[in-house]
């Protein structure tokens, strides 16, 4: 809801928007916005007036602001928001530095008038890897004092990770203790950040003077300085995603396989998403229609009872919200400690305020809110009550498996299912068994494109590449092969693979195959860790070719690696170390820091999960 | 009698196999990469051709190949893995470890050929190192077991006649010794040998074959009358023991058999060997090495469907043959002498060989060993191996001899064939008891149709119409293959049926209980109601007219359902 304090209105203004905007229909919320970008751009008289109400309503500084916008990403979405602030910033007549923190030069810290800071927490806390660098120096003896320097944090994660946010928090904190003063709180984001980051963003904007007639358009995209233009309505987004017509949907996995991957090929028709190799692609899932009446059930509500959504004025049927509008698969802490308070008899409240901390993580882990549901007594709440409280489905990031000049208008994606069970019940990944269960070819599937800067190809062609990405990690190289073999590209390629068994697991084996056969890829070594007694791992068969590794890497090649972060992407970066060391005749300190430089030259990316 | 065309083509480019096994270095070709090569379970088809003759070929697993296809998977590639003995006998610790290895490396089965060997299926490429290790650690081999050489050599299989029979074995294994190949490529790919410079010259590394070997493969087998359990008219050279008392004579000499033709070619057919003569014992492996000879020098290198060794007697005529023979030799055949053949079939149950040791045949469906629920057989088999201390044979007919009992063990061994109940056949039609087929789908590459997993279904069918007509006791030879090669020899069956397309077949009826005579096309391409409509009025028929002691397949000729075929060149007539 809009507030004197979030937007640029007066009060009479923000009652009168507020009466008309949840009357709003989608598709009229989106014209209106694009009716106002046009309207702005075209009536120069109408800028002119505005300017005056901004320059009379605020006691801006005459003088352009500078303001430094760092971003430290992983999968794009930090970058996104910066992009979108620092058009925002411009509009107002700031001067604005937009850089990822690995291409900042950490010796011009001491000159940054304003610091603003957008970062993403990844795995178990860390920082994104191109946030790496910037992180270490700050946290280090050589960070310079920045006495009173005005800074704001924008912090990305998962409240179902245990370090929530904490690359955030730690910028934050270090940064007051190096002397920075807070120009706009931190605000921590939860996956469906959109909301957060808005009000934070309309909180650095205002800090920086009157906000213009950016009208802080919630979920317009009409008013993002990178929209294409007033008159496309239809820009498909996260927030507007698109629907994908199902193309095909096989399993990856041959007969006798433990395991089941789904290749999924979506059409993009007329869609006007496009994408390059290494992006991702988000799919809106449904949640298991087993799991959702069992969840009624175990509440004791009603399937077909309204109930407003989340985060929202929206309402759908029961059952419809927690298919498809509301993550059900997750506990987190400050959702349990919101709907305890909903029945405060059943015991939670008072099993949280007298648990350790680790006890409660202890027991989030792996249960889902049939678990809870189940665990305590429920009697008396509404599902309104507490369907209000839950997180918005969140979307879940692939990285895409197909170049668009191989198949113009498709996007094709590589998904494992996970299933596992835990606490005495099968557990199902939310996406990957709704992709494996639920969509037969013909179905519609909602998605968005994620641009992934971080995980690209050499611009030049001639520039060799080695990727290593076993398990579904493979997909997005079979892009980058798709690309360069229609590119006609000829730098050397050499693929790293591997999974579980040779005969069921090979995803892609035969496309592999005819790579290799046709030149595209030039080498391929693959790793099946259970056709042998002792497991065989890809960071093995690097070892194995240290010496070629080598030799293609100080020709100047680009080291891809994609996949599973704690099992694989640490091994063979310790792998790779270890071919540096070896090969190179370096030590410890020098082998980390080729490879940091290979990173800051973008010839080292990770695209890790 | 032969067509002009026919005619060994000597100046005609040879085929593609040959460049192949020219350039192959003695079979090494690029084996020894193709094997490390971790991007494919399969092997180049150059290489496939080499790897014929170390004993294996490339399949995959028809029955997921289209499966595969779509599922962006190359076919399941995996190996058929032939391990041959000299007239098929082994000890019960090869037993052993060919029921170890099957385990380990193959599909839980072990299948016993109509040659006597043992195929495993289902090994992948990543384990052939050490199937064939294991195997030559046991003191068998793969080495010539397929490939244009000299196969295995097949030998009577029952000793109950023993005397004579432990001679002929011996001859048996000094001619498959004798035509072994030399090469050492066998050695270092397998079994680690350190590599030997390939500056020797072909004599030296191939004498009797030469560094292109021979133009086909080569069969030969040894039959004991009156038992003509080897089909020895099938083999490319037969040998025909002459026994009085218990003595060994000597053999009777017929060349130029063989059963492969191809569909819709009448230029290819089925052969029976004719009779040239008679030697003596020791003059056996001189006339097989001279006969090998002859075949490597003179047979057609340029089309490989008409390479087989009847077609080059067959178009130069028998005369040219024993004259370039007797040349080779420097000696002349005597006469043939006289013998009679009564089956081909096994005799199944207990024997008491003259040597006062027992042997007992076993009945083992199209000679598959592996367990089912209700039938350990491949257990039973592994039990009874443990405390055996005689040998077992593999017959011709894919059945299993527990050879050379000793009176005390016999007890021993009984009571595990009833454990397991292991079966004489007994229980079992007397159809079935005379039944193979080859093993086709879903492993063999040549196969058009079904047959080792279709014959049992198949005949359930017939055994019905059986009953009716009170034929259940009556034997009568029946066999199945899902293509024309014809592995499980089916053109001297009395019924037979030949693979054109999935649950399509060719009958034919009319070949020789006692494996002397070739059948002829009845109908073409029938399913399995036609096939049923087709033998019910001729069983019936037979069940009613037949004169005594008349086989079935005599009787489809003199009741003029086909007419009497004399030679291979009269087959498609």
């Amino acid at each position: 809801m809009l507030q004197v304090t979030n937007s640029p209105f007066r009060q009479d203004q923000v009652e009168l928007l507020n009466l008309l905007l949840p009357t709003l229909t989608e598709g009229q919320k989106i014209w209106l916005g694009g009716y106002l970008a046009a309207f702005q751009s075209a009536g120069e008289q109408v800028a002119a007036a505005l300017q005056e109400a901004e320059a009379q309503a605020a006691s801006a500084p005459a003088a352009p602001q500078e303001v430094t916008v760092l971003f430290g990403s992983q999968t794009g979405n930090s970058h996104k928001l910066a992009k979108k602030l620092s058009g925002r910033l411009q509009d107002q007549g700031a001067q604005v530095t937009l850089s990822a923190m690995i291409d900042f030069k950490p010796n011009t810290l001491k000159k940054v008038q304003h610091l603003v800071i957008i970062v993403s927490t990844h795995g178990e806390g860390d920082p994104p890897d191109n946030a790496i660098s910037f992180y270490e120096f700050l946290h280090s003896k050589r960070a310079p004092q920045l006495e009173g320097m005005p800074f704001t944090v924008l912090a990305l994660g998962d409240t179902s990770y245990e370090l929530f946010c904490k690359t955030g928090r730690d910028f934050d904190q270090r940064l007051e203790e190096l002397g920075g003063k807070r120009l706009a709180p931190r605000v921590d984001c939860d996956v469906d950040y959109d909301e957060s980051a808005e009000n934070w963003m309309a909180g650095v904007l205002a800090y920086f003077g009157q906000a213009s007639a950016s009208a802080s358009a919630q979920t317009s995209k009409a008013a993002d300085p990178s929209a294409v233009g007033a008159g496309q309505l239809t820009e498909y987004s996260r927030s507007r995603p698109f629907q994908a017509d199902v193309l095909e949907n096989l399993n990856l996995n041959g007969r006798g396989s433990e395991q089941e991957t789904r290749h999924l090929e979506l059409a993009l028709a007329d869609s006007g998403l496009r994408y390059e190799p290494g992006d991702s692609l988000g799919i809106y899932p449904r949640n298991h229609p087993r799991l959702v009446d069992e969840l009624i059930e175990a509440m004791g509500w009603q399937s077909d009872v309204r109930v407003v959504l989340p985060k929202s004025t929206e309402e759908r049927s029961l059952k419809e919200a927690l298919t498809s509008h509301c993550e059900i698969t997750v506990l987190t802490k400050p959702l349990i400690e919101q709907v305890a308070e909903l029945a405060p008899g059943n015991g939670l409240k008072d099993w949280l305020l007298s648990s350790e901390e680790q006890d409660i993580r202890a027991y989030l882990k792996g249960r889902d809110l049939l678990d809870l549901a189940q665990d305590y007594d429920w009697t008396g709440v509404t599902a309104n009550s507490f369907v209000s409280l839950l997180r918005k489905m969140p979307p879940r990031l692939y990285s895409i498996a197909s170049s668009l000049k191989s198949f113009p208008e498709e996007v094709h994606l590589t998904i494992r299912n996970v299933r596992y069970e835990a606490h005495g019940r099968v557990r199902y990944g939310v996406c990957s068994t709704f992709v494996s269960e639920q969509l037969e070819p013909g179905e519609t599937v909602p998605v968005f494109v994620q641009d992934n800067p971080n995980f690209k190809l050499p611009s030049n062609p001639d520039t060799p590449v080695i990727m290593i990405g076993p398990g579904t990690g493979v997909a997005p190289f079979r892009a980058f092969l798709g690309e360069r073999e229609e590119l006609g590209a000829e730098g050397k390629t050499w693929l790293f693979y591997g999974d579980r068994h040779f005969s069921s697991d090979f995803l892609y084996q035969v496309e592999w195959q005819r790579w290799l056969k046709e030149g595209v890829l030039t080498r391929m070594d693959v790793a099946f860790s259970r056709d042998t007694e002792q497991k065989v791992y890809v960071q093995h068969r690097m070892m194995e070719k240290s010496k070629e590794l080598y030799q293609w890497i100080e020709e100047g090649a680009a080291v891809y690696v994609c996949g599973d972060e704690k099992k694989m992407a640490h091994d063979v970066q310790a792998a790779l170390i270890a071919i540096l060391k070896q090969e190179g005749g370096l030590g410890d300190e020098d082998a980390a820091a080729y490879l940091t430089k290979m990173q800051q030259e973008k010839r080292y990316q990770r695209d890790v999960y | 009698m032969s067509e002009n065309n026919l005619l060994s083509q000597n100046s005609a480019p040879h085929s593609d196999v040959e460049d192949i096994k020219r350039r192959s270095d003695y079979l090494r070709g690029t084996l020894e990469e193709t094997l490390q090569n971790r991007i494919t379970g399969s092997i180049s088809e150059d290489d496939n051709r080499l790897m014929k003759f170390h004993g294996s070929y490339m399949q995959d697993d028809r029955d997921v190949r289209n499966e595969r296809s779509k599922q962006k998977l190359e076919p399941a590639y995996q190996f058929m893995v032939r391990v041959r003995a000299a007239g098929g006998l082994v000890s019960p610790e090869q037993w052993l470890m060919m029921d170890r290895i099957a385990q380990k490396y193959a599909n839980d089965t072990i299948r016993l050929t109509t040659r006597q060997s043992f195929q495993l299926h289902g090994v992948i490429k990543w384990n052939m190192k050490q199937v064939i290790q294991e195997v030559n650690d046991e003191l068998l081999s793969t080495l010539a077991a397929c490939g244009d050489v000299n196969r295995n050599v097949m030998c009577n299989p029952n000793p109950y006649q023993s005397a004579v029979h432990e001679q002929v074995y011996e001859w048996a294994q000094k001619v498959s010794h004798h035509l072994d190949p030399h090469t050492r490529a066998y050695h270092e790919l397998w079994l680690n040998e350190e590599k030997v410079a390939d500056s020797r010259d072909g004599v030296e590394q191939e004498p009797i074959y030469g560094p292109v070997y021979l133009p086909r493969k080569f069969k030969i087998g040894i039959a004991v009358p009156p038992a003509n359990e080897v089909d020895v008219f099938s083999q490319d050279l037969g040998f025909i023991a002459i026994h009085e008392n218990g003595r060994l004579l000597g053999f009777n000499v017929a060349v130029g058999g063989g059963m492969g033709m191809s569909h819709g070619d009448t230029k290819t057919y089925p052969q029976v060997a004719r009779t040239i003569g008679f030697i003596l014992p020791e003059q056996m492996v001189d006339l097989a090495e001279k006969t090998v000879t002859i075949q490597r020098d003179y047979g057609d290198r340029a089309v490989r469907k008409h390479a087989r060794f009847k077609y080059t007697i067959d178009d130069r005529g028998l005369e040219w043959f024993i004259d370039e023979l007797q040349q080779r030799l420097g000696w002349k055949l005597q006469e043939a002498r006289a013998y009679r053949f009564d089956h081909n079939g096994d005799r199944y149950g207990w024997v008491k060989g003259s040597n006062n040791n027992w042997h007992y045949t076993l009945f083992i469906q199209n000679g598959r060993v592996k367990d089912e629920s209700d039938y350990l057989l491949m257990t039973g088999l592994r039990e009874i191996a443990k405390i055996h201390t005689g040998d077992f044979r593999l017959t011709p007919n894919q059945n299993l001899i527990i050879g050379n009992v000793t009176s005390q063990k016999k007890k021993k061994i009984e009571q595990l064939i009833k454990t397991y109940g292991l079966s004489d056949g007994a229980a079992v039609s007397a159809l079935r008891r005379n039944a193979m087929a080859c093993v086709a789908l879903p492993t063999c590459g040549l196969a058009m149709a079904e047959s080792e997993r279709y014959m049992p279904t198949l005949l359930d069918k017939l055994e019905l119409i059986l009953d009716e007509a009170g034929l259940r006791d009556n034997e009568i030879v029946i066999r199945m293959t899902g293509c024309p090669n014809g592995c499980a020899r089916p053109a001297l069956a009395e019924i037979s049926f030949i693979g054109k397309a999935p649950g399509k077949y060719n009958l034919y009826l009319g070949g020789g209980f006692a494996g002397q005579r070739l059948n002829k096309l009845y109908r073409e391409n029938i399913g399995e109601t036609e096939i049923l409509n087709e033998l019910r009025p001729i069983l019936n028929r037979y069940a009613k007219e037949r004169v005594e002691n008349e086989h079935f397949g005599d009787f489809c000729i003199r009741a003029e359902y086909v007419r009497e075929v004399h030679s291979g060149l009269d087959f498609h007539a």
